[in-house]
């Protein structure tokens, strides 16, 4: 049932995604494209939305999801779902175990590794998802000539002013001038 | 005696609701997700309300980082439980989780038909490609601020690397699964080697 699954997914998106909102994309990526909620594309475009618009990017998403497939039950369902696990395990350290999670060596050793290996898989997913936009598929590996015009243009935009700004373009701004480059460059 | 108990419970619903409108407040204007909002989170709760101490809020940020789930949500439960225990952490996260539901929700009804008309359509080209580059920025900005060990990068390279192709080929493996390999791996390798000697070598 829809309903079961939203939550689980979402619980699950919830219970391991650490280190804030870029943490969970991999992780909703791997859920919704599994349990075939969404397409890459219908995801990809709602992560720009979740960026943009106010509240915490992961509750945008599961919100979303959940109203897509299941209309206002669903998105209140897989909202719940992943706020869950941090409300309570906030609660739970508050109360009891706040010791054990800063000074147990053993679980330091295990976030070390743990923060390691999302930092690899974050990377990699952005790095896949610029990929498939200019080569849609490895079978057929003609890479197309206009998605390459803007990530090389939205690439020195982003990095380049970082350089010579000293600061980052704010990501709101910077998908609303991706939006206007798309537009002009499909246009022609 | 009753009386008391009546101003009492007035006092506890009066700052149950300030707890919720406090965050939907936080929650409907920062734009940009969780990290977005603890400047705001410290802005209101220590320096204008004072729920919560400075030194607490350093606390919360770090445990925060360190735990699953939305930032925002775990500044929201912190500082709702300080102030009123468990209520004030249902009325806290309610609040901040409340306006991005709205507006979400409204997008979703819309979303699709506004993805008909063509020129929104190729906006939406234009777009895919840039969060594309703000989580590889993620990504990288993650990685800079990680300690350079020989374990958590060798780790991090295998986890792009498994990344990489998992999504190259199609492949079906969970990134969950991966990450637990990757505790276990963190786990046995300081089992064995013991602590990643950072203060003038191990203490025994």
């Amino acid at each position: 049932m829809i309903y079961i699954e939203l939550f689980i997914g979402f619980l699950t998106v919830g219970l391991f995604s650490f280190g804030g909102a870029y943490a969970a994309i991999p992780l909703i990526r791997d859920v919704v494209l599994s349990y075939r909620w969404l397409d890459e594309e219908a995801l990809t475009n709602m992560i720009a939305i979740a960026e943009s618009t106010p509240g915490p990017i992961m509750v945008n998403l599961a919100t979303y999801v959940g109203a897509q497939k299941a209309g206002m039950l669903g998105g209140i369902i897989a909202t719940f779902a992943v706020t869950l696990p941090a409300f309570l395990i906030i609660l739970l350290i508050t109360v009891i175990l706040r010791r054990f999670l800063e000074k147990n060596k053993y679980v330091q050793a295990i976030l070390r590794g743990l923060k390691a290996c999302i930092t690899g898989i974050i990377a990699a997913t952005g790095a896949c998802m610029i990929l498939k936009n200019v080569v849609p598929s490895l079978y057929k590996s003609t890479p197309n000539a206009l998605p390459m015009i803007i990530t090389f243009i939205l690439s020195v935009m982003y990095f380049g002013s970082r350089l010579v700004l000293k600061n980052k373009i704010s990501p709101i701004l910077f998908i609303a001038f991706s939006a206007v480059l798309g537009v002009v460059v499909y246009g022609i | 005696m009753e009386r008391v108990t009546h101003a009492d419970m007035g006092n506890a619903i009066n700052m149950l609701l300030n707890l919720f409108f406090t965050f939907a407040k936080i929650g409907a204007f920062t734009f940009g997700g969780g990290y977005a909002m603890i400047p705001l989170i410290e802005n209101i709760c220590v320096e204008q309300k004072q729920w919560i101490t400075h030194a607490e809020m350093m606390d919360v940020t770090v445990i925060a980082e360190t735990t699953p789930g939305p930032i925002a949500i775990n500044c929201a439960t912190y500082v709702g439980y300080k102030q009123k225990g468990i209520l004030g952490a249902i009325a806290a996260t309610f609040g901040v989780i409340l306006p991005s539901f709205i507006i979400i929700y409204l997008i979703s009804v819309c979303l699709n038909s506004f993805l008909e008309i063509s020129w929104i359509k190729n906006a939406f080209k234009g777009i895919r490609i840039a969060v594309g580059i703000l989580i590889l920025d993620a990504g990288i900005n993650m990685f800079i601020k990680m300690k350079k060990k020989v374990i958590p990068c060798a780790i991090m390279g295998c986890s792009f690397l498994a990344v990489v192709l998992i999504s190259i080929f199609g492949l079906n493996f969970s990134s969950i699964l991966l990450m637990f390999i990757a505790g276990v791996v963190s786990l046995v390798m300081f089992l064995i080697e013991g602590e990643p000697s950072e203060k003038g070598g191990a203490k025994q």
